[in-house]
């Protein structure tokens, strides 16, 4: 059974019609890339599967429940997090803080452990736990933002352009953390315009064009696909 | 004592000083109170509420009726106030702002005078506008240091007692409490925060209570020392705390304490030293001034961004 099901969606931004019949479904254990350039879509979707933004028809299933009218706050309740494009850390908060933050639906006492896991992954967050978030490097915020989405303990964790602005070799480090993440069970939704690294770590993927969903098949196939090679890959 | 005359009259022109200094920071205490509220619901909202001078208004008014009408004892008096006020907040939030959400700043603006007035018209229909003599609370024994040759009156120790704990108790929340911490959260970036699961609505209802329970204070101390109550009371002291949490940094807690007691200090020294008349217009001329060389205000964020 799908973890979540996105059936058909249409999202609007006034009149301008955004997404146009999008429908992906991400099963449990699964990282499931939506690749595509930049406008898209891809964030839309993100934001309609998290509440921000609600689709005029069409339908967004997770766990079997359709989260219609669910706030976003509610959202996260229910185990779905998202890591934002640009990362969105509270930069005049301390990195601990933060992580605070990301722990706000969980129950008091599980904040200290979830905070010493996070370190475990990332332990140049731990060296800076005191710092303030806007003195961070752009690899260490895009940690942290990571961090600080796993504190929810999230059953399905959506990660939008997480290599955005990162030197090569942070993206690397990125990639590898969620290969990591995947390793250990994280059912991981990812949008990348980055689609030779997306693909490299993705079950499945869907290829997201002028908000219609273009192509889909698994990682492997897409990677050999000469549509999305000439597109994405630069081949 | 074996002062010369010279000397005599310097002692004097140093404790007047002393005393409009005591004055000044006292009524700049007032001012800070206020400013919270200001500053710290648009912090959060990003919107200027200018019901805010008027809710400090119905504050006084309650206490002054469960004092005076009810004789209740006025430590109950202000705990009434604080909480009806509370409600007066959440109510004004829920009904005139929250609508406004994703309308421009103008509509909210507008609609937050269009509120001000609605609070003093109501206040008018209900108490009428004739002037209530606002009892008082403290001894009008004043406190007497130097050997009774500075006179501090208690209404003005108790005021910036007040205004010292409601700030230590406002730290401690942002700092230390994962709601006041979730304030700040909302107050950078509301989508992320809703993105962590915090409910952004209940977070600025919960700004407008606490805003509006210090309203209710700071309404009380204000009318203990100005005590003609009349439905236009809050606009004046409202006006000049907006002008504090500007001049302070709008947003910015500790400038809103910086902004309250200096403009109160500013205002009773150009009051006493320049001219009575003129200490309003002292007051916003150097407002003025600071936001020409520091339009974030003293205090205030600069705005800057990593990408």
């Amino acid at each position: 059974m799908a973890m979540l099901k996105v059936d058909d969606i249409h999202v609007y931004y006034g009149s301008i019609h955004a997404v146009k019949g999008v429908s992906f479904e991400v099963n449990e254990g699964e990282v499931v890339t939506l690749i595509g350039a930049n406008g898209a879509g891809k964030s839309t979707v993100l934001n309609t599967v998290s509440g921000l933004l609600h689709p005029r028809t069409g339908s967004v299933r997770f766990l079997d429940q359709d989260l219609k009218g669910v706030t976003p706050h509610k959202v996260v309740e229910r185990g779905l997090a998202q890591v934002p494009e640009g990362r969105r850390i509270f930069l005049q908060m301390t990195v601990e803080e933060n992580l605070e933050m990301g722990a706000y639906t969980q129950p008091n006492s599980t904040i200290a452990p979830g905070i010493e896991d996070v370190y475990k992954r990332f332990p140049r967050l731990e060296e800076r736990r005191r710092q303030v978030a806007g003195t961070l490097s752009g690899g260490e915020q895009q940690m942290l933002a990571m961090g600080r989405a796993l504190m929810s303990r999230p059953k399905l964790l959506m990660l939008d352009e997480p290599s955005m602005g990162l030197a090569p070799i942070l993206v690397e480090q990125i990639f590898d953390i969620i290969r990591e993440l995947h390793a250990s069970g994280t059912t991981i939704l990812l949008v990348e315009q980055n689609a030779q690294a997306a693909l490299s770590v993705a079950d499945r993927a869907y290829v997201l064009e002028t908000g219609r969903i273009s192509l889909s098949g698994t990682g492997a196939e897409l990677t050999a696909s000469d549509q999305v090679r000439r597109a994405y890959l630069g081949g | 004592m074996g002062l010369n005359t010279r000397q005599k009259t310097r002692c004097i022109a140093l404790l007047i000083f002393l005393n409009h200094l005591l004055n000044g920071i006292s009524l700049g205490s007032v001012y800070a109170i206020i400013a919270l509220g200001y500053t710290m619901v648009y912090g959060i909202a990003k919107m200027l509420n200018f019901a805010h001078g008027d809710v400090i208004m119905v504050g006084a008014y309650i206490c002054f009726f469960a004092v005076s009408s009810f004789s209740l004892p006025p430590v109950i008096g202000v705990l009434l106030a604080m909480a009806l006020c509370t409600v007066l907040g959440m109510v004004i939030e829920r009904l005139a702002y929250k609508p406004l959400r994703q309308a421009t700043s103008l509509a909210v603006l507008i609609t937050a005078i269009g509120v001000s007035y609605f609070l003093q018209n109501g206040a008018q229909l209900l108490w009428t506008s004739n002037i209530k003599m606002f009892p008082s609370f403290f001894s009008s024994q004043p406190i007497e240091l130097f050997g009774g040759e500075l006179k501090v009156s208690v209404a003005a120790v108790v005021t910036v007692a007040a205004c010292i704990v409601i700030m230590l108790a406002l730290t401690w929340f942002t700092g230390r409490t994962k709601m006041g911490k979730a304030m700040r959260a909302c107050s950078e970036d509301k989508s992320a925060a809703q993105l962590m699961g915090i409910n952004v609505d209940a977070t600025i209802s919960m700004t407008f209570a606490i805003g509006s329970a210090l309203a209710a204070i700071a309404g009380v101390l204000f009318c203990s020392v100005y005590p003609t109550l009349t439905p236009t009371t809050g606009s004046m002291p409202g006006i000049k705390a907006f002008t504090a949490a500007v001049f302070g940094g709008i947003g910015s807690i500790p400038g809103a304490l910086l902004g309250g007691v200096l403009l109160g200090v500013i205002e009773i020294f150009a009051g006493a030293y320049i001219s009575t008349q003129m200490s309003n217009a002292i007051v916003f001329a150097v407002l003025i001034v600071v936001l020409l060389v520091r339009p974030t205000g003293l205090l205030g964020k600069q705005i800057r961004e990593k990408v």
